[in-house]
C-alpha cells in the first residue's frame, strides 16, 4: 500500500493550487476527488452538446495574479478575459450602462443623477483604498490575535501598520465601511434609486444577508477588490470556461508530479494517536499518508468525514455552528441566439458584458424578506452573463450560453423539502424575469440547468450549496476564519489541514486559501516555502 | 448679568450627572431645561389624571460609580431594590420566568444552557465595564493617558484568557438569532433573552455587528442584568439626581427653551461662549454642555455655517431614526394575565426569533407590523405614586414602529397602533379592555415632538459599531469635545451611549474638567 | 449640440455649442475629451496657436467648463463657507479666483467666482463639482444651485489685440474694462456678458453667450478678428501658456482631494503658494482650522518656479538638494521649453526646508531612440515667466 506525503480531499481550484504547491516542494500528493470530473465550483461542463456550462463559478476576478504567473498557468492553458459593458436594469425597465470610459460613465450617470455623477468618483476612489489594504491580506496567513507567539504579533503589527497609513480620518471611515450595511453605506455617496441599487448589488451576492443588513458592506468589498490586469473592480472570463482555471492548475499540478484521482469521495478522514493518518474511500479502499489537507467547507470536513470521537471537545459544536448557508440558485441557459434587452443602447461594444437586473434596493430587500421565510422571490436580483459572446469556445457559432445567477434560494423551503418541480419553477421564475426586459427570450431557449442550494450541495458538495463556503461577516472572517484558533490553516487533529473557501480570505476563485495553506503545511514539514509571498501588481 | 463656568442644555440624566460632576469640582453650573418636568425621556408626566408614566419605565444598567460618587442613596435612591423578572409570555399560558440567575419554563438542557450562556456573556461584559466609564482617545491620540485607556481594552481582553478572548472576538459581531440558535432551543427563551440586545434600534434578530454590544452594554450596570423598578421607579432616579446636583450648587432652571448656541471667534478658531434662549436672553459661560441629541445640538444650535462641511454631513447622516413606541394605559384594576399570578416582570410578547424578524420586515419599508412584539411593565406595581390607589399604569415598548411612516403619522394611523397593540396583549390578558380608562401610544415622531430628540431615538442615534467608541457620535466630536472650542456633548449620543447607565454624563464632565 | 437627457449620448463625445465652426478649422482632427465634450488638442499647430495667444489673439472653448449658478439669500454666505477667499466684500460684476478644501484643509479644486447680483453667483471650474456643492449648501436656508454647465456658451478670446478686436465688433468702452471685471452688452436682442478673465496670464476676455447665439458670436468676432491674427487655439497651447503663468492644473500640480486614494497625496493652498487665497481674518470657512495649524507649522511642500539649465524639458523629473542626486526633495509637475521668454521652465513640488539649499533635477530625454539623462541646476523664480504689462493695465496697451 503506498503511503502519501499528503492527500488533499476535493478537486475544487484551492484544493488543486494547495496540491500543486506540496508538489512542487517535492512532496507525494494526491488530489481525491469525489465527482468525475475535476474543478469543483470552477468547472467548464458540455451539459448540452456544443455548449460548454461553467455551471457554479462564472466570473473571476480575484485569481491572484502572482499565483498564475507562479504556476506558469498561461502555459498549462489559461487565459483571462476582462469583460465590459454590464448593464443595470431598473423595475420599470430604465438602464444604467456601466461605461469602461470616464466620461462616458459620467454622463451615463448624469443622465440619472449629475450627483451621483460626480460622487461616482469619489465613491471610486474611497473603494480602491479599502481594496489596496485588503489585498495586501489575501495571500497572507492571518495572525493569531490571542497569541504571543513573535510570527502573530509581526503579523498583527503589519495590518496595524497597513491601517495607520490610511491615516485617522480614513481609518475610521474604514471601521465604517467595514461594519455598515451596503445600502446605508451608499447614501452617503448615492441619492439615485437605481445608482444606488446597482452599486449596492454586490453587496448580497452569495450571502445570507440583504442590502439592508449591516455587513453587507464588506461582501460588497469582497466582490470588488478583485482586478484584472490590475484594473480594480473589473471582472474576467477563463476562455473556455471556469474549468478552465482548474484544468491549467491541474495540468500544472501533475507536471509536477502530483496525482489525481476522480471518482474517489471520501468517506472518512482516518487518525490515528491523535493525528491525521490518510482516508477511507466511499469504496472501502484506505490511503495512508503523513497529512491529510481537506479543500471542503468546515462544516462537512467535521460533520460529514470525521468521527466526533477524533475530534477534541466543542470542535464538533463549532463546525455545526459554522455559518454556511445556502442563498443563491443558478439557471445556465442555452440560447438559439444573442437575446436583444430593451433600454439598451445598440451598439457593439455594449449589450456584451452583462445584465443585472437588480431592480431598486426595496426590490433586492424583499427578496432577501423571501428568503428568510424559506421562500424564493417572484422578483430575484439576477446578475447574467452571456460569456460567450467574448468566448468563441463555450457555444457554436452564432449560439449562445447565458449565466443566471440568483439572489436569493433558500436552502430549505418552508413549504418542505426540494422536488424536481419546485426546481423547474424556481427556474420558470427567473426566465419569466428576463423575459420581461427581453421579449421573445424564452424562445432562443434550448437547454436549461435550474440549480438551486439542493443541487449545488448534492453535486459539489457545498454544504448549503454556499458559493463561499461559508458566510462573510465579521464572526467568519480573518483570524475566526473558519473558527477562531484555527485560522492559520492547521485543524485540531495533528497533521490535518484545511485550504478551501472556509479559510481566509474567503470565497471567490482566487486560489489564496489553497496557496496559503500550502505555506502553513511547507511550515510544519519544514520544507523550504514554494508559495508567493504576496501578490506581483505594485499599487 | 451672573457668569457660570459651565450652561448645560437639557436636564436628561447625563445633563443632571455632567452637572453634578462639575459642581462638585467647584464649577457654577446652569442647566437649562425646555420642559417643566426634568429627566427628558425618564421624566416622570400625568398622561391621564392621577396617572403618571415615563418613557423610560426601567432603571438598567445605571453605573454604581455615579451613584457613589454623587451618593444617591442619600438622596432618595435605592439602587439595591426592585429587580424585575423577565417573563417570556406565551400564548398557551406557560410563561417563562427569568429571575436573578433562574431560569424557568424551559427544558432542562436550556436552563443549564443558559447558565453557561451567562457566565461568559457576563465575563464578556465585565471586561467591557470599565470601558464605557472612560473616554476612548482619537486613533491618532499621542497622549499617554489615552493611549493607556487603549492598552488596558487590549490587556482585559487578553486577561479573559486565550479561548474567552477569540471566543470574545468572533461572538461580539454576531447577530442575536445566531447567538440564541448556538446556545438554545425554546423559541421564546431565545426571543426574550435577545431583546435587550435589539430594543431600541434598528436591528433585527438576524443583523450582524451591533446587537450582542448592545447587550453587553446592557449587561454591565451596577445590579448586573435586571431591570429594576424600585418603589420610586425611574422617577426616583431623577428626582435623587436633581436633589444631587442641587446640594452640590447646580442651579435648574425648567421651562427654558435654548434656541442658539452662541458661537464667536478668537485666533484659534471657533468658540462657544454661551447661549441664547427664546426670548433672546443670552447667558453666558465658559463651556457649553449639550446632553441634546447630536443632530439637535450641531445642526439647530450651533447652525452649519460654524461647521466643516464634511463634519456637517456625517452629523446629517447619523442613523437617528427611532423604532420604538410606547404605550400607556390608565387601569382601573390589575389586569389578570393568563398563567400569571402577578404580572410584575418586564413582560415580553415576542414568540420567536422569526416574529421579532418579521415585525422589523414591515418597518423597514416605512409600515408597523400587524404583528407587533412588545416589552410590557406595569410599573405601578411597585411605584404606588403613579397611578390612584388601587389602580395601575401599563407602560409597554412596542417594536417596531418607523418613525417615517411611509402613509404619515395622522390620528388614524396613531389609533390603529393603538388597537393593534391592545388587539394583542389582549390574547393574554382577555379582561385589558375592561379595565382600561384610557389609552395613549406616543410613536417616534411623538418622542421627537415632545422630548425634542431627533427621530424619537432611544439612544439619539443608533448604536451601531460605525457609531460607537471613538466614533460616537462621528470621529471629530468623540471625545465629548466639538470642533467648537468651549462646546461639549454629555448626551446619549456620545460614548457609552443611551440608557439608563449615565456613561456619557459622567464622562464629559471628567473632559471638561481635563 | 447633443441633448444630454437623450439616453445613452454619453457613448460619444458631446458637441460644443461652436462645434462646427470648430470642427471646420480643426482640419488635422486632433481631439480629445474634456467633460465629455470633444475638445482639441490642436487644430493645426500647437506652437503656431501658442504664438497667436502671446503675438496677435486667439479663441479657447470653454464650454465643457462646469458653470454652476448659485442663487438666494445666503448663497454669499453658503459659499464664503466653502472657499478660503472672502466673497463678502466682493462688487457685483467682479470675478475672483477661488479655491476649495476639504475639512482637513486638502484642496478640492479650483475655479472663479462671478458675482451677477447681490443674490447671484456663478462658479466656474474645471471638474464636476455638484456633490460637494449640495454638501456645502445643506443647511443654508434660502440657495439653490443650477448646473449651468450646458446651457451656457463661452468662449475665451486671449492676446495682445483682444481687446481691439472687441472694440471692433462695436463693445465701446470694453478697454475700460479692468482686469477681473464683468461687462454686459446688448447682442443680438439678448445680452453678452465680457468678463477680462483668462487662463493664459496675458490680456484676454471670456464671453458668455446663450447656446443659440454663439454661432453668430463665433462668425462676428472672427470677421472683426481677421485682420487681428484671430485664431483658435486647443489644449496644448493652453498649457504652455499657463505654465509660463504660473496657473496651477488639476492632474499636474494637484491632485483633486475628493479623488485621491493615498494619504495626503493631495495638495493644501499653502504647499500650491496660494497662501493668498486663505483668508482667516473672514468668518468661518472649510478647512480653516487644519490650514490656521499649517500656516504655523508653514507647508511640507511648496508649489516653485523653476529655470532649469539647458533645453531639455524637465517632465517627470526629481527634484534633488546636490548634483549627485542622492538626496530627493522634490518633483517637477509641468516642465516646458517657453518659446516667448527662451527659458528651459517647470513648476515643481519642492520640500519647503529645502528651498533655500541647491536644487538640482535629473531629466531624461530621448535622441533617436536611446534614452540619455543630464543632471541639471535649477533656479528658483518668484514671479511667473510670462508677465506682459498689457494684461494688468486699463486700458491696456494696443499691442
Amino acid at each position: 500500500m503506498k503511503n502519501y506525503d499528503a492527500i488533499v480531499i476535493g478537486a475544487g481550484h484551492n484544493g488543486l493550487t494547495n496540491a500543486a504547491y506540496l508538489a512542487k516542494a517535492g512532496l507525494d500528493v494526491v488530489v481525491v476527488e469525489k465527482n468525475d470530473y475535476i474543478g469543483g465550483a470552477a468547472v467548464s461542463r458540455e451539459l448540452h452538446e456544443g455548449w460548454i456550462y461553467s455551471n457554479c463559478s462564472y466570473v473571476c476576478s480575484m485569481m491572484r495574479q502572482s499565483l498564475h504567473r507562479d504556476l506558469d498557468l498561461s502555459r498549462h492553458g489559461l487565459l483571462l478575459i476582462p469583460y465590459l459593458g454590464t448593464v443595470n436594469f431598473a423595475d420599470d425597465g430604465r438602464t444604467l450602462v456601466s461605461y469602461h470610459d470616464a466620461e462616458a460613465a459620467y454622463l451615463e450617470l448624469k443622465r440619472h443623477s449629475a450627483h451621483d455623477a460626480d460622487s461616482m468618483s469619489r465613491f471610486q476612489a474611497d473603494l480602491a483604498r479599502y481594496s489596496h489594504l485588503i489585498r495586501k491580506t489575501l495571500l497572507r496567513t492571518p495572525p493569531d490575535p490571542a497569541s504571543f507567539r513573535p510570527r502573530d504579533i509581526f503579523e498583527l503589527l503589519f495590518l496595524a501598520k497597513q491601517f495607520w497609513a490610511l491615516g485617522e480620518k480614513e481609518l475610521y471611515e474604514y471601521v465604517r465601511f467595514f461594519t455598515m450595511s451596503a445600502a446605508e453605506f451608499l447614501d452617503d455617496y448615492f441619492e439615485h434609486d437605481l445608482i444606488s441599487a446597482a452599486m449596492a448589488s454586490p453587496g448580497i451576492i452569495g450571502t445570507a444577508l440583504g442590502v439592508y443588513s449591516p455587513g453587507s458592506s464588506y461582501v460588497l468589498l469582497h466582490h470588488a477588490m478583485g482586478d484584472v490586469d490590475g484594473t480594480i473592480g473589473a471582472w474576467g472570463l477563463a476562455r473556455g470556461g471556469m474549468g478552465a482555471i482548474s484544468n491549467a492548475i491541474a495540468s500544472a499540478l501533475t507536471e509536477k508530479g502530483g496525482e489525481i484521482r476522480t471518482n474517489a469521495g471520501v468517506e472518512q478522514i482516518l487518525v490515528k494517536d491523535g493525528k491525521a493518518a490518510g482516508v477511507v474511500l466511499e469504496d472501502g479502499e484506505e490511503i495512508y499518508s503523513r497529512i491529510v489537507v481537506s479543500n471542503l467547507d468546515a462544516k462537512r470536513t467535521f460533520t460529514k468525514i470525521m468521527d466526533k470521537d477524533d475530534l477534541p471537545d466543542g470542535i464538533y459544536e463549532k463546525a455545526r455552528n459554522f455559518k454556511i448557508r445556502g442563498s443563491s440558485g443558478k439557471v445556465n441557459i442555452a440560447l438559439s441566439g444573442l437575446p436583444k434587452f430593451t433600454g439598451v443602447p445598440d451598439n457593439p461594444y455594449i449589450n456584451r458584458g452583462g445584465q443585472n437586473f437588480t431592480g431598486s434596493l426595496e426590490t433586492m430587500e424583499r427578496a432577501y424578506d423571501c428568503w428568510k421565510r424559506g421562500q424564493w422571490s417572484d422578483d430575484p436580483f439576477i446578475e447574467s452573463v452571456i460569456p460567450s459572446v467574448w468566448d468563441p469556445t463555450v457555444a457554436p457559432p452564432g449560439q449562445h450560453w447565458m449565466s443566471n445567477f440568483i439572489q436569493y434560494c433558500p436552502a430549505e423551503l418552508s413549504s418542505g423539502p426540494w422536488t424536481p418541480e419546485k426546481r423547474d419553477q424556481f427556474g420558470q421564475t427567473v426566465v419569466d424575469k428576463i423575459e420581461r426586459y427581453s421579449p421573445g427570450f424564452r424562445d432562443l431557449i434550448v437547454h436549461m440547468e435550474v440549480r438551486t442550494p439542493h443541487e449545488i450541495e448534492n453535486e459539489v458538495g457545498l454544504t448549503e450549496g454556499n458559493i463561499f463556503q461559508g458566510e462573510l461577516t465579521i464572526d467568519q472572517l480573518l483570524f475566526n476564519r473558519p473558527f477562531p484558533g484555527y485560522s492559520q490553516y492547521r485543524m485540531p487533529v495533528k497533521n490535518m489541514y484545511m485550504c478551501g473557501s472556509s479559510t481566509h480570505p474567503g470565497g471567490g476563485v482566487s486560489s489564496a486559501c489553497g496557496a496559503n495553506a500550502a505555506r502553513e503545511i511547507l511550515i510544519d514539514l519544514k520544507r523550504t516555502n514554494t508559495v508567493p509571498e504576496d501578490d506581483c501588481y505594485d499599487e | 448679568m451672573r457668569r457660570y463656568d459651565s450652561i448645560i442644555i437639557g436636564a436628561g440624566h447625563n445633563g443632571l450627572i455632567c452637572a453634578s460632576y462639575l459642581a462638585r469640582s467647584g464649577q457654577k453650573v446652569l442647566v437649562l431645561e425646555s420642559s417643566e418636568s426634568l429627566g427628558g425621556l425618564a421624566s416622570s408626566g400625568e398622561f391621564y389624571p392621577g396617572f403618571k408614566t415615563s418613557i423610560a419605565h426601567t432603571v438598567n444598567h445605571f453605573s454604581q460609580k455615579i451613584a457613589n460618587d454623587l451618593d444617591l442613596a442619600s438622596h432618595g435612591f435605592n439602587s439595591k431594590s426592585g429587580s424585575l423578572p423577565i417573563v417570556g409570555l406565551s400564548i398557551d399560558g406557560n410563561h417563562l420566568v427569568l429571575k436573578g440567575n433562574e431560569l424557568s419554563g424551559v427544558a432542562p438542557e436550556d436552563s443549564q444552557a443558559y447558565g453557561t450562556y451567562l457566565d461568559s456573556m457576563q465575563r464578556f461584559a465585565d471586561m467591557l465595564k470599565p470601558f464605557w466609564l472612560k473616554t476612548v482617545p482619537r486613533i491618532g491620540s499621542n497622549r499617554l493617558p489615552e493611549l493607556l485607556s487603549f492598552a488596558s481594552l487590549g490587556l482585559n481582553l487578553r486577561l479573559l484568557g486565550k479561548d474567552a478572548m477569540r471566543e470574545f472576538l468572533r461572538v461580539f459581531s454576531l447577530p442575536m438569532r445566531d447567538l440564541m440558535d448556538e446556545n438554545f432551543d425554546n423559541d421564546i427563551l431565545k426571543a426574550m433573552l435577545s431583546w435587550d440586545g435589539l430594543i431600541g434600534s434598528k436591528l433585527a434578530p438576524r443583523s450582524p455587528n451591533n446587537s450582542v454590544l448592545a447587550l453587553l452594554y446592557r449587561m454591565s450596570g451596577g445590579q448586573d442584568d435586571a431591570h429594576q423598578v424600585t418603589t420610586e421607579g425611574v422617577r426616583g432616579l431623577i428626582a435623587a439626581l436633581h436633589s444631587s446636583a442641587a446640594a452640590a450648587g447646580v442651579e435648574v432652571r425648567s421651562g427654558t427653551s435654548v434656541h442658539r448656541i452662541h458661537v464667536g471667534e478668537n485666533d484659534a478658531g471657533l468658540v462657544a461662549t454661551g447661549v441664547h434662549l427664546k426670548d433672546s436672553e443670552q447667558i453666558d459661560a465658559d463651556n457649553i454642555v449639550s446632553s441634546a441629541d447630536p443632530q439637535s445640538t450641531f445642526l439647530n444650535l450651533v447652525g452649519v455655517e460654524h461647521l466643516e462641511i464634511e463634519f456637517t454631513n456625517r452629523i446629517r447622516r447619523l442613523r437617528c431614526d427611532g423604532y420604538v413606541a410606547k404605550l400607556h394605559l390608565a387601569l382601573d384594576d390589575l389586569p389578570k394575565f393568563s398563567g400569571l399570578t402577578r404580572p410584575d416582570g418586564r413582560m415580553i410578547i415576542a414568540p420567536n426569533l422569526d416574529a421579532i424578524e418579521f415585525a422589523y420586515d414591515d418597518a423597514k419599508y416605512g409600515d408597523f407590523s400587524q404583528q407587533p412584539v412588545m416589552e410590557i411593565v406595569i410599573p405601578s406595581l411597585q411605584d404606588k405614586s403613579l397611578a390612584p390607589d388601587g389602580q395601575h399604569v401599563l407602560s409597554a415598548n412596542i417594536m417596531y414602529v418607523p418613525y417615517n411612516l411611509k402613509k404619515g403619522w395622522d390620528k388614524k394611523a396613531r389609533e390603529d397602533l393603538c388597537k393593534l397593540v391592545i388587539d394583542v396583549i389582549e390574547r393574554y390578558a382577555p379582561d385589558i379592555r375592561s379595565h382600561i380608562l384610557y389609552e395613549e401610544v406616543l410613536t417616534p415622531l411623538d418622542l421627537e415632538q415632545i422630548y425634542g430628540v431627533t427621530g424619537g431615538h432611544w439612544h439619539h442615534t443608533e448604536f451601531a459599531l460605525d457609531q460607537l467608541f471613538m466614533m460616537r457620535p462621528t470621529f471629530g466630536a468623540a471625545q465629548y469635545s466639538t470642533p467648537i472650542s468651549g462646546l461639549y456633548l454629555c448626551g446619549a449620543g456620545c460614548h457609552p451611549g443611551g440608557g439608563l447607565m449615565g456613561g456619557p454624563g459622567h464622562n464629559a464632565a471628567r473632559e471638561i474638567l481635563r | 449640440m447633443t441633448n444630454n437627457s437623450e439616453a445613452f449620448s454619453g457613448e460619444r463625445l458631446k458637441q460644443s455649442h461652436f462645434h462646427p465652426r470648430l470642427a471646420e478649422l480643426n482640419i488635422r482632427d486632433s481631439w480629445s475629451s474634456w467633460n465629455g465634450y470633444k475638445f482639441a488638442n490642436y487644430y493645426y499647430d500647437a506652437e503656431y496657436e501658442y504664438f497667436c495667444v502671446r503675438n496677435t489673439c486667439a479663441t479657447y472653448d470653454i464650454c465643457p467648463m462646469q458653470k454652476y449658478v448659485i442663487k438666494g439669500v445666503d448663497a454669499e454666505a453658503m459659499l464664503n463657507r466653502m472657499i478660503t477667499r472672502d466673497i463678502s466684500k466682493m462688487r457685483q460684476n467682479r470675478v475672483t479666483y477661488v479655491v476649495w478644501c476639504t475639512d482637513e484643509g486638502r484642496m478640492v479644486d479650483d475655479g472663479t467666482i462671478f458675482k451677477l447680483a447681490s443674490d447671484e453667483f456663478m462658479l466656474t471650474c474645471g471638474s464636476p463639482c455638484s456633490a460637494w456643492l449640495e454638501k456645502s449648501a445643506f443647511g443654508f436656508g434660502d440657495v439653490s444651485i443650477t448646473d449651468k454647465s450646458d446651457e451656457i456658451a463661452a468662449l475665451a478670446l486671449q492676446g495682445p489685440t483682444s481687446c481691439t478686436v472687441l472694440r471692433k465688433m462695436g463693445f465701446t468702452e470694453i478697454e475700460t474694462t479692468k482686469p477681473f471685471n464683468i461687462k454686459h452688452f446688448p447682442f443680438h436682442g439678448d445680452t453678452l456678458m465680457i468678463s477680462r478673465t483668462g487662463f493664459t496670464g496675458d490680456l484676454g476676455y471670456e464671453l458668455w453667450v446663450k447656446p443659440e447665439l454663439a454661432i453668430d458670436l463665433w462668425d462676428e468676432l472672427y470677421a472683426a478678428g481677421a485682420n487681428y491674427g484671430i485664431h483658435p487655439f486647443g489644449e496644448t497651447a493652453t498649457n504652455m501658456a499657463r505654465i509660463e503663468a504660473g496657473f496651477i492644473m488639476p492632474g499636474f500640480e494637484f491632485n483633486e482631494a475628493l479623488k485621491t486614494v493615498h494619504f495626503e497625496h493631495d495638495q493644501t493652498p499653502f504647499e500650491l503658494n496660494l497662501g493668498w487665497l486663505v483668508d482667516f481674518k473672514k468668518k468661518h470657512f472649510n478647512g480653516r482650522s487644519a490650514l490656521l495649524q499649517e500656516q504655523k507649522k508653514g507647508p511640507k511642500y511648496t508649489l516653485t518656479k523653476l529655470d532649469i539649465e539647458g533645453s531639455k524639458p524637465a517632465e517627470g523629473a526629481y527634484v534633488y538638494s546636490n548634483k549627485r542626486c542622492s538626496r530627493e526633495i522634490g518633483y517637477v509637475t509641468s516642465a516646458m521649453w517657453s518659446p516667448s521668454v527662451k527659458a528651459n521652465i517647470a513648476l515643481a513640488m519642492i520640500k519647503t526646508e529645502h528651498l533655500s539649499g541647491e536644487l538640482w533635477t535629473e531629466i531624461y530625454y530621448e535622441k533617436e531612440l536611446r534614452q540619455y539623462s543630464k543632471v541639471a541646476r535649477c533656479t528658483i523664480k518668484d514671479k511667473p515667466f510670462w508677465t506682459p504689462a498689457r494684461a494688468r493695465l486699463t486700458p491696456p496697451l494696443e499691442n
